[in-house]
């Protein structure tokens, strides 16, 4: 019997929190939008978390595009196919790599980032205090983050392609000696702007969604502890990887997958 | 750090990725902004330019000298004319020249090969413009297979 509360409790438990997780998507979006007036408050949130996430997404869209063209190269290289080169490190990036791991890396830095900010806020009685001089947290702090994690992330996305391919170029053609011509044409035979550049752009527009509110209703949802804080910090980047890595599945077979 | 600054970086953060976006666009997705150093066109008509694309390299011996520019069918014979962008270093090709279409390896791209002729005359040089009149195609290999039964058939 105890073994069958325990399923129902956490049960309830999930329907609850996801319960409380939509709530807080409606009231700090859909209820009375001010995108107006907390437009400065989305702007400096877009500069903690998408300017401050600039150094790592170019540096490892960097590295991951040189990694790319080097090991593609062993493999092409063998059978004379090198000049493929450039559409396999544009194509892996734009339509997998690029959103998947700029998802993961903003979940890292950004997300738990936030999930603690919002945590420490409500720890140390922030959230309250707004709510007795009637602001409405979620409408002053929570709508401003969800805004600027769904514009920013888009944003990083296609500058870490664009860097992989960048860094392709330089392993692959400056390194390995493949034609810089070839490398360009073949890619551009290869790569189509609405299929593959626009839906790596509706992909990352997804991962921000998820991995955005993932962050912000953990923080807010946090046990006002300093253990519950560390807990919910934890969750955010756990769950968030793992719900940007099923989405991803899932919509790479809804819109690569009937080829 | 006060909003000014704020504002200042965000803007060129918006910027960074628009760039980005622009350059996925034109140069990844479709055509790239050509032209380094100076070149001059020369022009070859092909009965059948195979896989040839805008940007295949021309080579001469294997060392490559220009791109492929455009490839558009000639409006009175309906023959494909490619125009070749050469770099301005190489402009001493004699009129005898020739030009195919060639492919690297079995299955890799196809380029245009250029084969320097014999210089006759010093009038005899390539200008801009002008046309390569010895030209050997694409090998397709579906013609090349159907050949092949045909003259096995024959026997």
């Amino acid at each position: 019997m105890e073994w069958f509360a325990g399923i129902g409790r956490s049960t309830m438990g999930m329907a609850a929190g996801l319960g409380r997780a939509a709530y807080l998507l409606f009231g700090s979006l859909v209820a009375r939008p001010q995108p107006l007036k907390n437009f400065p408050l989305t702007i400096r949130q877009i500069y903690v978390v998408g300017v401050q996430s600039l150094l790592i997404i170019i540096v490892s869209g960097a590295f991951i595009g040189m990694v790319l063209a080097l090991q593609a190269y062993t493999v092409l290289v063998d059978y004379g196919a090198e000049q493929s080169l450039g559409p396999m490190v544009a194509l892996s990036l734009l339509r997998e790599l690029g959103p998947v791991v700029t998802a993961l890396l903003f979940a890292g830095r950004a997300g738990s980032a936030l999930t603690a900010e919002i945590g420490l806020m409500k720890a140390t009685e922030q959230l309250s205090s707004l709510e007795m001089m009637a602001v409405d947290p979620l409408r002053r702090v929570i709508a401003p983050r969800l805004w600027a994690g769904i514009i920013s992330m888009p944003l990083l996305a296609l500058i870490f392609s664009t860097v992989g391919i960048l860094g392709g170029h330089a392993v692959g053609v400056d390194w390995l000696g493949v034609d810089s011509g070839s490398y360009w044409s073949v890619m551009q035979a290869a790569v189509d702007f609405n299929d593959d550049v626009m839906n790596g752009v509706i992909k990352s527009v997804v991962f921000a969604f998820v991995v955005t509110w993932i962050a912000v209703f953990k923080g807010y949802d946090a046990v006002p502890t300093s253990e519950g804080i560390g807990q919910a910090t934890t969750q955010t980047v756990v769950y968030s990887s793992l719900a940007v890595l099923g989405l991803d599945f899932v919509l790479t077979a809804l819109m690569f997958g009937t080829h | 750090m006060n909003s000014r600054k704020i504002e200042i970086l965000v803007g060129l953060f918006v910027a960074l990725a628009v760039a980005a976006l622009l350059m996925l666009a034109l140069k990844v997705a479709d055509k790239g902004f050509s032209g380094n150093g100076e070149t001059y066109e020369l022009k070859a008509k092909f009965d059948n330019v195979g896989g040839l694309k805008e940007r295949s390299p021309v080579k001469v011996g294997g060392v490559v000298v220009g791109r492929v520019g455009s490839i558009k069918l000639d409006e009175d014979d309906f023959t494909p004319v490619v125009t070749l962008v050469i770099s301005e270093e190489y402009d001493q090709f004699p009129t005898t020249s020739s030009v195919s279409i060639l492919t690297s390896g079995l299955l890799g791209e196809q380029y245009v090969g250029l084969q320097p002729g014999f210089l006759l005359d010093e009038n005899d040089i390539l200008k801009p413009g002008q046309f390569i009149e010895d030209t050997k195609s694409a090998l397709v290999l579906e013609d090349l297979i159907g050949q092949f039964l045909f003259s096995r058939n024959n026997d």
